[in-house]
């Protein structure tokens, strides 16, 4: 025996003991819907582009945007941003400024002068889209991605659709706009503007394209009778807004009353004001709280000095540019119902806000398709009852915003895809969304949110610049490292150190972890601290 | 005003790791490479604090000592689920002394290293509160007395787990073990002044005296680290929870022990030289209600109706800890 003094057996190693058997819950590693994905109306993957960029990885970070949606820098601006209403992190501070960290990247994208991939292969096949709005250059951007060959059929003489004709220029500048829509046809998108498609069949046949995708906007105004004197001044809130995009712009007069409640009506009297009214005031006939527009909006138009008459209706308007305004009050289910009290406003000209319709001319006389309510019935897979026609947009039934535009842009490109390679698209089925109860929170740092600068009261009344300003590239930072990452793991190693049994082998950056089940006892002290929520425990089978 | 650069890490330095954070900001339970000082397949309970404690106490000092370093370990629960012979969860040079001498173990090894000329070999001490706060106080005390140049650790679970919950002289006021059953009209373990080892070390005026928690890695680690840079006695007093004793979910280790610090239970503080020169600050101060609720030991307090009386007792050495160390 050459063993020391009292030795007699050889040193053994715990690891012949697999503690592993102990276990009757075992942790596995999962990723959760983060919220804010699960929100966002265009799809975007926005855990995953807020990752790059709190590493600091803009480029990487537009790129993963960018994969859903082309237009960043016009989103964050004109977005309604559900995400940020739906972000676990308002549960602890105040949402991720998703939005503002969105609109850095477009813009950074638009300095540094950032290109889409071309296509990795070309496929020949030909589809038509009708209109260049948000949908149309959406679905020509991921339609081109897939190789195809769109050309975007646009009626006016610009590219843009609503985001031209319907967003102000100080929500949205024209040269991001430009750049953006530029940078999409960049990809060898043919745009043929000032071309009506009157007969969408015959477009179809003369040009030999093998699909078609109709994305015309919401242009025509709805009117309501209000008896008027011959002289009086009235408008639509349509052809105000598009006015502003030529050269003469639209003459309001120094007291302009607007009719409406919508996101529309606040854009016309802000408008108004910067045209150089004294007045301009909203006839709403129900309250704030059942008004459809944005309350962030209302409250930008209040601070602007746009007055807002709730609870009235319009009756008439006479030559001498005197409204007839009747006070309403709202019965028990809340439907305006009529006092009989009025009132008298003078107004030099009168804006109706009142929504919009799409013009479906074009679909007359195909075989097939059906019409509801003023807009194109389409199944599922975005598909009209016409093989190989799809809509989108304002034409189909769905909230109108440029989000939503982009998103039916997006998939309606999907499936027109599997169309025409005669098969169907099947999207993956969605994880269970990481709620805020399955977040550690104890481990985020206390930060709250980096408000973006707003445009100085008195300037922004009196011109078009941008109201709200961007953030600067250390706050864009800030605000995308704010995110929590619900539901998807981001590496932060707590799994990896807080296991008693080092149970948890650490893969390397990028690679995540892995659980060694010889060892693991199954205490779950992983799952407990796992900030994210990226761990579950199930029960084993024993 | 110069302008102050952005320093936002998302998780800060909460978490073990961070992608964010420059190599060497990061943890040493970070690293791929840590020592792993006490290996998978011990026989610890599931969601042991106190195997958790001493792996990540000793990952860090042997970062700092180059991997030079060798471990006397007190009989007790550590000593019993790491090391039955002849298997050893240890990574590290290590030898089990009896339960109430491995302070003096510990001294001769430092002793001896000096001998022989290798002083760059590091001496730690470890052991659980009853081989530290009892059976082995006067070896302890005596090691400080002499500034010996040991690190001492005592991992603290309030009570002799590995024989059966028995009550040492670190178990609260309150708690049920073995031997203080909540039975009669003084349920638990009584109130009595306890006793503060880490203050009874400060009293010796030895270089270092330091309290941690399992639920601040980066605060036990910065600790750790800088008791390893300097000679002489130290002390290192670890907070680690006891799923078994305490009667809480394996789960919730870390937690409760989060909960302790942040309710003022378990203050965080470090002195030299008899003076105390830093606290750790409570993030979000937690009545301490929300840190017995979760432990069985302290059942009793919360029958129908609960023990108003002792409860508010129970608060006020919480609020004593607060307002002596300045915790807020």
């Amino acid at each position: 025996m050459d063993k020391p003094f009292a030795i007699t057996l050889d040193v053994g190693s715990s690891l012949a003991n697999k503690t592993g058997s102990w276990r009757t819950m075992r942790p596995v590693y999962v990723d959760r819907l983060p919220p804010c994905n699960n929100a966002c109306p265009a799809g975007e993957n926005i855990q995953s582009w807020l990752y790059h960029a709190e590493g600091g990885d803009y480029e990487a970070a537009w790129r993963a945007l960018v994969a859903d949606n082309p237009l960043p820098a016009v989103m964050g601006r004109v977005c309604y941003h559900p995400c940020e209403g739906a972000c676990n992190r308002g549960k602890l501070d105040d949402a991720v400024g998703i939005n503002s960290v969105e609109r850095f990247l477009g813009d950074e994208a638009i300095k540094r002068g950032w290109k889409f991939d071309r296509p990795a292969k070309e496929t020949g096949k030909r589809v038509l889209i009708v209109g260049a709005g948000p949908s149309g250059l959406s679905a020509a951007y991921h339609l081109r991605r897939f190789g195809h060959q769109p050309t975007i059929v646009e009626a006016g003489p610009f590219a843009g659709g609503m985001m031209r004709f319907g967003i102000p220029k100080y929500r949205l500048p024209r040269d991001i706009l430009d750049a953006e829509v530029q940078r999409i046809l960049d990809l060898g998108i043919e745009l043929k503007l000032n071309q009506k498609v009157s007969k969408i069949l015959d477009t179809m046949n003369e040009g030999r394209f093998d699909a078609a995708f109709l994305a015309v906007g919401a242009h025509i105004a709805k009117r309501a009778y209000i008896p008027a004197g011959s002289a009086a001044r009235m408008l639509d809130a349509v052809s105000v807004l598009r006015g502003m995009e030529g050269e003469a712009k639209p003459m309001l007069g120094r007291r302009v009353v607007v009719y409406g409640g919508g996101n529309t009506a606040l854009d016309v009297a802000r408008t108004a004001k910067r045209l150089g009214a004294t007045e301009a005031i909203i006839v709403y006939r129900r309250t704030r709280e059942k008004m459809p527009a944005h309350d962030f909006e209302v409250e930008e138009a209040l601070q602007e000095g746009v007055l807002i008459k709730w609870l009235s209706t319009i009756k008439n308007m006479a030559d001498e540019g005197t409204l007839t305004v009747e006070k309403m009050r709202l019965d028990e289910k809340g439907f305006p119902q009529p006092t009989g009290e009025f009132e008298i406003l003078e107004a030099d000209s009168l804006v109706l806000a009142l929504g919009q319709d799409v013009d479906l001319s074009l679909l007359d006389d195909v075989p097939g398709l059906s019409i509801e309510n003023g807009v194109v019935k389409v199944g599922p897979n975005m598909m009209s009852g016409h093989a190989g026609i799809f809509a989108g947009g304002d034409m189909v039934p769905s909230e109108r915003t440029v989000t939503v535009a982009v998103g039916h842009g997006k998939k309606a490109a999907r499936h027109v895809d599997a169309w025409l390679q005669g098969t169907v698209y099947s999207p993956r089925p969605k994880h269970e969304v990481a709620a805020y109860g399955k977040l550690n929170t104890w481990y985020y740092s206390d930060a709250s949110k980096t408000v973006r600068p707003v445009l100085d009261l008195a300037r922004r009344t009196s011109t078009f610049d941008e109201v709200v300003t961007g953030l600067d590239e250390t706050n864009a930072l800030f605000e995308a490292r704010r995110c929590l990452s619900c539901g998807n793991c981001f590496e932060c190693d707590n799994c990896y150190g807080v296991c008693p049994d080092n149970a948890v082998i650490k893969l390397g950056p990028g690679n995540r972890f892995r659980f060694n089940y010889d060892y693991c006892k199954g205490c779950g002290i992983c799952e407990a601290e796992c900030p994210c929520g990226a761990i579950t425990m199930v029960p084993e089978t024993i | 005003m110069e302008m102050q650069p952005v320093k936002f890490y998302q998780t800060g330095t909460f978490t073990v790791g961070n992608r964010l954070l420059a190599e060497q900001e990061r943890s040493v339970q970070a690293n791929m490479d840590r020592t792993n000082s006490i290996n998978s397949g011990h026989r610890a309970c599931q969601g042991c604090g106190e195997a958790l404690g001493a792996r990540y106490a000793i990952d860090a000092a042997m970062r700092a000592a180059r991997n030079q370093l060798i471990a006397a370990n007190a009989t007790g629960c550590l000593e019993v689920f790491s090391t039955p012979y002849p298997e050893t969860s240890w990574q590290i040079p290590w030898i089990h002394s009896l339960f109430g001498n491995t302070a003096a173990v510990a001294s001769g090894i430092a002793a001896a290293m000096r001998v022989k000329g290798r002083r760059h070999v590091r001496v730690i001490a470890q052991g659980g509160d009853g081989g530290t706060t009892d059976i082995g106080f006067g070896c302890l005390s005596g090691m400080f007395e002499r500034n010996d140049d040991v690190l001492y650790i005592c991992y603290d679970n309030e009570a002799y787990m590995n024989t059966g919950v028995q009550r040492s002289s670190a178990t609260p006021a309150a708690a049920r073990t073995a031997t203080t059953p909540a039975v009669g009209h003084d349920p638990g373990n009584v109130f009595g002044q306890g006793k503060n080892v880490p203050l009874i070390a400060m009293a010796h005026g030895i270089p270092y005296v330091a309290t941690a928690s399992v639920a601040n890695l980066r605060d036990l680690e910065r600790k750790v680290t800088f008791a390893m840079g300097i000679d002489g006695a130290r002390y290192i007093h670890i907070h680690v929870p006891c799923p078994l004793g305490w009667g809480s979910l394996p789960a919730d280790t870390i937690k409760i022990a989060r909960l302790a610090v942040e309710s003022g239970l378990f203050p965080l503080f470090e002195a030299e030289h008899g003076e105390i020169t830093g606290r750790t600050k409570i993030r979000h101060k937690v009545p301490v209600e929300d840190y017995l609720r979760l432990q069985k030991r302290f059942a009793h307090l919360f029958g129908d109706p609960p023990e108003r009386a002792r409860l508010a007792l129970i608060q006020a050495v919480a609020e004593r800890n607060i307002a002596r160390f300045g915790l807020l």
